[in-house]
């Protein structure tokens, strides 16, 4: 039987309040998200169940009780305000998704601090964009990743400490601190903050179509959203071994790899490794991994290897599949039921929603293609994109758009009040997604609404890589687009137009891959590069990217009465 | 070890690993599954191997396993090279 039952029912009679009963939450009692992911567990009597299974790319396995979890973020929580480090300050979680990455992000929130995770793949131009913005007061990071924030540091003079989990004093400079979790003392009391519903949580980065990353501050009471979501979508019950797929530098990390199941007081199973078909096979073989939520490039790469290599492996434990990032093709959870028996049941959320608001759910008939429907209590439609106004008739494309008010909606984004107020329309929060619904309230997605391009299921800006491509000593300009890919959705494809001096090339092609790769992160790396005489423009110099991107979509150019020359 | 090698191995250790990253990196060390080239690197390093050495790799064959290790990834190249 699943937690949520009759889809309909919970229509019927749904208040957020259910979440905060379940989690014994009363109004006006402090509310941590640290502290309801480790010693709530724990005072409910299963500080000895196993919270988290460890395993890294050799094969080499660590477990973690709750009562560790609990201890050891006390740990962390101690170390960090004994460094001065102070509630509200900005932490910085720069890490592979070790176990001290998702302990300290407990420990940050114990004592108050805002955390923030990043991905660890970033270039230390990536990093220096988030980190300068958010003002981060700390950055938690591997000895591997240290040259990246090294090469920074200058520019950061609010960043005053860098503290190295996995490296010795000894090879240490300035700022940098050693702390070994599993040497430290385990500390059994720390004076949890009492943070509100409102105090400031998690800041997590999220590329728009215009201008840098901002950053989407959410508070603690979106624990009532994650915590509910994974229980009704994810369907988490208390035997289950969950694997999230996503790393905590992205949101679904941080409320499906953390919060949602540390809440629920679950197990889950973290393998620190790149992507192999069979390394995942056999890890969930290993484990008896039972709820999977991963993403549709890995789905359609082991798609791609297909279904003799599933059946080399016992996956029988394995009950529940869903998956996020980008919209799953129909293909896609036909296949899955073929190969695992259980169809992929696609979810749709965004770093400012915080949690799942339009999803497939258990026992619900799956539309293969469809984004399913809205969550209890969250209202969604399609609006209108000139007057915001919803739609009467069904079928029409237009704005995924969602009344404000959920628990995990997002607060703000972080010293950016003016675009925030932008993304709401006429009392609606407008997603920056389009979609349709059909005669039975089922969402269809289309496509994004901007330039953002959504690669493997992350979102890149397109400005942040023009930046980032107008560095190279031999662009002139510079154009960002996604382009078609079978695996990833899209992928980065860059125009550029050279300085005079410079020819096109096959090596300065692979060289400013290579710049965009280290500089940004491997997905913002274009991974086809056109070098043209010049980019099509407004008359007021402005690039039409649009032109660019319908071409590589096959898709009409539309309106070029404003283009600059033809 | 021989030229290709040697060759692959340095690009990796160059374009993949901080200046001052001291890991020690051989042809057997894991490159996907170890984490240090990820499955969007990779295409840079499909890039180079085909420029380098005049070949085209089908994606069907970029797999993550026949990049995972410069062993496996001259193997690859090797394949393509003879045809």
């Amino acid at each position: 039987m699943s937690n949520i039952g009759s889809y309909e029912k919970r229509l019927a009679d749904f208040d957020w309040s259910i979440g905060e009963k379940e989690l014994g939450y009363k109004k006006g009692d402090p509310i941590n998200i640290g502290w309801y992911c480790s010693d709530r567990i724990c005072h409910l009597g299963n500080g000895s169940k196993t919270a988290l299974i460890w395993e890294d790319y050799q094969g080499n396995v660590k477990h973690f009780t709750y009562n560790d979890i609990r201890l050891l973020s006390n740990t962390f929580a101690s170390f960090l305000s004994n460094l001065g480090l102070k509630p509200g300050q900005r932490i910085c979680i720069f890490m592979d998704k070790i176990p001290e990455l998702y302990i300290s992000f407990l420990g940050i929130l114990k004592m108050g601090g805002i955390c923030q995770p990043l991905f660890s793949a970033f270039g230390d131009e990536s990093l220096f964009t988030r980190l300068d913005n958010a003002g981060t007061s700390a950055i938690l990071t591997q000895k591997k990743h240290l040259p990246k924030v090294r090469k920074i540091l200058k520019q950061l003079p609010e960043l005053k400490h860098i503290i190295v989990v996995d490296a010795a004093d000894s090879a240490l400079r300035e700022r940098e601190v050693a702390f070994a979790m599993e040497k430290a003392e385990r500390i059994e009391s720390f004076d949890c903050y009492p943070s509100t519903p409102e105090t400031p949580s998690v800041l997590h980065y999220t590329s728009g179509t215009t201008g840098l990353p901002k950053g989407a501050q959410h508070v603690h009471y979106s624990l009532i959203s994650q915590y509910l979501t994974a229980r009704w979508v994810l369907d988490l019950q208390p035997d289950d071994i969950y694997w999230c797929t996503a790393d905590p530098g992205w949101v679904t990390g941080t409320s499906y790899g953390i919060i949602g199941p540390w809440s629920n007081g679950v197990t889950q199973a973290v393998l620190d490794s790149g992507f192999g078909t069979e390394r995942w096979y056999a890890f969930i073989q290993k484990h008896r991994i039972t709820v999977w939520y991963s993403a549709p490039t890995a789905i359609r790469l082991l798609m791609r290897d297909g279904i003799d290599i599933v059946r080399k492996y016992d996956l029988s434990s394995l009950r529940h599949l869903c998956s996020v990032g980008e919209p799953l093709n129909a293909e896609a959870v036909i296949w899955s039921k073929e190969a695992f028996g259980l169809a992929f049941h696609d979810t749709f959320w965004q770093t400012e929603t915080g949690a799942i608001v339009i999803s497939n759910y258990p026992g619900m008939p799956i539309k293969p293609g469809s984004m399913g429907k809205p969550f209890p209590g969250i209202t969604a439609d399609v609006v209108d994109p000139v007057t915001f106004q919803p739609y009467k008739e069904r079928g029409k494309v237009g704005l995924i758009a969602l009344k404000p008010g959920w628990p995990s909606m997002f607060r703000t984004y972080w010293k950016n009040e003016t675009v925030y107020n932008g993304k709401f329309k006429n009392g609606w929060y407008i997603c920056g997604d389009r979609a349709s619904i059909d005669s039975d309230g089922y969402f269809w997605f289309v496509g994004r609404d901007d330039d953002v391009i959504n690669t493997g299921g992350h979102l890149v800006g397109p400005f942040e890589i023009e930046s980032a491509l107008l560095e190279h000593p031999a662009v002139a300009e510079s154009a960002a687009v996604g382009k078609p890919d079978p695996v990833n959705m899209e992928v980065v494809k860059a125009f550029v137009a050279l300085k005079p001096g410079f020819e096109p090339s096959a090596e300065l092609d692979l060289e400013i891959m290579n710049f965009i790769r280290k500089k940004l992160s491997p997905l913002a790396m274009p991974q086809e590069i056109e070098f043209v005489k010049s980019l099509p423009k407004t008359r007021s110099g402005k690039i039409m990217r649009r032109l660019l991107r319908a071409k590589e979509w096959n898709e009409p150019i539309g309106d070029i009465s404003t283009l600059e020359n033809d | 070890m021989d030229d290709m090698t040697k060759i692959v191995l340095d690009y990796v250790k160059k374009e993949y690993l901080e200046e001052d990253d001291d890991r020690e990196l051989n042809e057997n060390t894991p490159l996907i599954s170890g984490g240090i080239v990820d499955s969007f690197s990779m295409v840079s390093l499909k890039r180079f191997l085909e420029k380098k050495y005049n070949i085209q790799i089908p994606d069907a064959d970029a797999s993550p396993e026949a990049f995972d290790t410069v062993n496996s990834i001259v193997a690859l190249v090797n394949r393509f090279l003879k045809k």
